[in-house]
């Protein structure tokens, strides 16, 4: 038993050097004067200032920025429906069909998942004529699709958690169904939408290879501008770039886990 | 049960004594009992059957319950009491029958247009609203004034005690505080009917016979009917009026506590409400004014001093209450009515002992005594040969 005290620290150590020391190394060569990627060569901002001239990469994030938010948010309702479903609706002809189905993307190769949603897109402007061309508004259905299996996963845990009699006690106390869900339903889901929306925002603004096969040529988001910047050889401004995303990133983490912390107290 | 008739006139003698019930909140409150008997039905359950596949959760029951009365559905679990129950609330429809409330049909209606409520076994409070805004749901939802919303939930809040607590959210509440919540939104409405599941289950032993009296003392002031599934039989003893015992989808016997205690009419009430000494027999004299049954357990025969008009050598059971049987060392003279056994344990619970007798038979009794005198030692102890006996109006006899 003697071993125990010195064997679990170390093990976190380790393991927490493997996980963030690739990170704290990008972050610090951020700060690098020298134009070499590896090779130290004093402190300076100026990366940043490059970045911030960078019109190219600006817009891609803003782009990225949008997809984000809005397939975050069509995914979030489209995966609470299903959740409901799923959880709610009991036995029905095919239920298991539908539960494969909605998870099915969690598990699809990324490179499966974009070529058909490219043939599909192709296929459906022949035929429909829309959506003409592919842009924005196909990388944002693209993501929706594959963001609704993530949100669908996380909702319905929360609400296989639920007390079904809350619901039954305010339709007892003489509000319809529909009303019951919004009033009493919703906000006690409200942790769940909230990290399903953040994890899709995360996933959309991270995906490189299904936005690559459904954008168009005025659709450029950051991660295929970071990719094929990359290409040509990392330069310390992609660093920068990446120091600022891992800023919002841990940002965006810590303000949604205070939040579901504080809520979740409050469900207790 | 052809003797039904005559605890129905023993019931009756009981419940005219006056002042019982101020005397014995705890009690069955035979007073009140009978201040019920004219009142009008309340709710009138007619031949309801409920089955989810082929599992047939309620068996055929009718019932019917009166306005102001506590009400108690007493049953083991999966017996069917929570389903009756949420078919008056309105969660479940039946399968076949009708319900009715009020004097209404009410067996298709939604759980938001009845005028009962509900208080949910998990209290099931609105998690992100306070105390307050939790009473008021309910009155929200009728479109009442907001002064006269405030009102009211100031006037529930102070009926459960629980002003100062008005903007808590529930979880800064202890179990017994939700419990009370729970009551004052469910009652908020001034529902006809209050239906109540397992209503103090969640709540710790000592807390649990507290509530007890506080949720008859609640009742007894606002009037109305209460119906409270349960399955501890003590609570349904404290608290109702009459209580329905389930058993499998079905209600075995409707009664006062009283008369389920002392005249149950099976074997299964008289094993599920309270201890009982039950022993298997054959009836071998059936007279107008005494019965003879003679059982494989006991040495003696039993005799009875009433009749009841059965096949003869029918089997029946006799079942004797603990409290009922006198436990000694002499021998008795009579030529029936006891037995002979060996103490095996003793129950020493400080007011009461129970004695575990093994009668000579091979059959166990549970003798208990009242302590009444304080003694150095027990005149009766470990493996003394006794003699157990009764006397001929203590026996219950059953048929089934």
């Amino acid at each position: 038993m003697r071993a125990r005290p010195l064997f679990l620290p170390s093990a976190l150590a380790l393991g927490l050097t493997f996980l963030y020391a690739p990170i704290l190394l990008l972050v610090l060569f951020s700060f690098n004067e020298s134009r070499l990627v590896t090779v130290w060569g004093g402190f300076s901002l100026k990366w940043y200032g490059a970045l911030f001239r960078n019109e190219q990469m600006l817009e891609a994030a803003l782009v990225s920025l949008r997809i984000a938010t809005t397939s975050a948010t069509l995914a979030t309702v489209l995966g609470t429906l299903a959740a409901l479903i799923l959880v709610r609706f009991g036995r029905f002809r095919g239920r298991l069909l539908f539960t494969g189905m909605i998870t099915a993307p969690l598990v699809m190769p990324e490179v499966i998942t974009g070529l058909s949603l490219l043939l599909l897109f192709v296929s459906l402007e022949t035929t429909l004529g829309w959506p003409s061309g592919r842009g924005v508004d196909t990388i944002i259905i693209a993501h929706t699709t594959f963001c609704t299996a993530y949100v669908a996963v996380v909702v319905q845990s929360r609400l296989g958690g639920l007390d079904r009699s809350v619901e039954e006690a305010a339709m007892d106390l003489g509000a319809r169904p529909l009303k019951a869900f919004l009033v009493i339903t919703l906000p006690m889901l409200a942790p769940a939408l909230v990290s399903g929306w953040l994890l899709s925002f995360t996933l959309s603004l991270d995906d490189l290879v299904i936005a690559s096969f459904v954008a168009g040529p005025a659709s450029t988001t950051l991660p295929m501008v970071v990719f094929s910047s990359v290409r040509l050889g990392v330069t310390p401004e992609i660093n920068a770039l990446a120091t600022l995303l891992v800023l919002v990133a841990t940002v965006t983490i810590l303000v949604a886990a205070a939040v579901l912390w504080r809520q979740e107290r409050g469900q207790r | 049960m052809p003797d039904h008739t005559v605890w129905g006139q023993c019931d009756m003698m009981e419940t005219v004594a006056p002042g019982a019930a101020a005397a014995r909140p705890e009690g069955s409150r035979p007073g009140a009992v009978l201040r019920r008997a004219e009142a009008r039905p309340i709710i009138e359950i007619d031949d309801v059957v409920k089955t989810f596949g082929a599992f047939v959760a309620v068996d055929h029951v009718s019932l019917t319950i009166r306005e102001g009365e506590l009400f108690a559905l007493l049953g083991g679990s999966g017996c069917g009491k929570t389903t009756l129950l949420r078919m008056l609330a309105g969660f479940e429809r039946p399968t076949a029958g009708r319900i009715l409330i009020g004097g209404q049909d009410m067996t298709d209606t939604a759980p938001y247009d009845r005028p009962v409520n509900m208080m949910f076994q998990s209290y099931a409070l609105f998690p992100h609203m306070t105390v307050e805004a939790n009473v008021a749901f309910g009155l929200r939802q009728d479109r009442m004034p907001r002064a006269a919303i405030r009102e009211r939930v100031r006037e529930m809040l102070d009926l459960v005690e629980l002003t100062p607590f008005a903007k808590r959210k529930p979880h800064h509440l202890s179990g017994g505080q939700r419990q009370r919540v729970a009551l004052a939104r469910s009652l908020a409405k001034h529902p006809k009917v209050l239906l109540l599941d397992e209503p103090l289950a969640a709540l710790d032993k000592k807390l649990r016979e507290r509530t007890q009296l506080e949720l008859v003392g609640i009742q007894e002031r606002v009037g109305t009917t209460f119906v409270v599934v349960t399955h501890d039989q003590e609570e349904a003893m404290t608290m109702a009026d009459r209580v329905a015992i389930m058993d499998s989808g079905r209600i075995i016997q409707v009664d006062t506590p009283h008369a389920l205690y002392e005249y149950p009419n099976t074997r299964f009430v008289a094993e599920f409400f309270g201890t009982v000494n039950l022993f298997e027999g054959q009836l071998v004299e059936d007279e107008p004014d005494h019965l003879l049954i003679r059982c494989d357990a006991l040495a003696n025969p039993v005799y009875v001093g009433h009749g009841i008009s059965a096949r003869e050598h029918a089997t029946v059971w006799i079942a004797l209450r603990p409290e009922k049987l006198a436990v000694s060392t002499t021998r008795p003279d009579a030529p029936h009515n006891w037995d002979r056994g060996i103490v095996e344990d003793i129950v020493y619970l400080g007011g009461i002992s129970t004695y575990h007798v093994r009668l000579d038979g091979g059959a166990l009794a549970r003798v208990t005594t009242q302590n009444l005198e304080r003694m150095s030692a027990p005149e009766i102890t470990w493996d003394d040969v006794v003699y157990v006996s009764w006397r001929p109006d203590n026996v219950v006899v059953v048929t089934s």
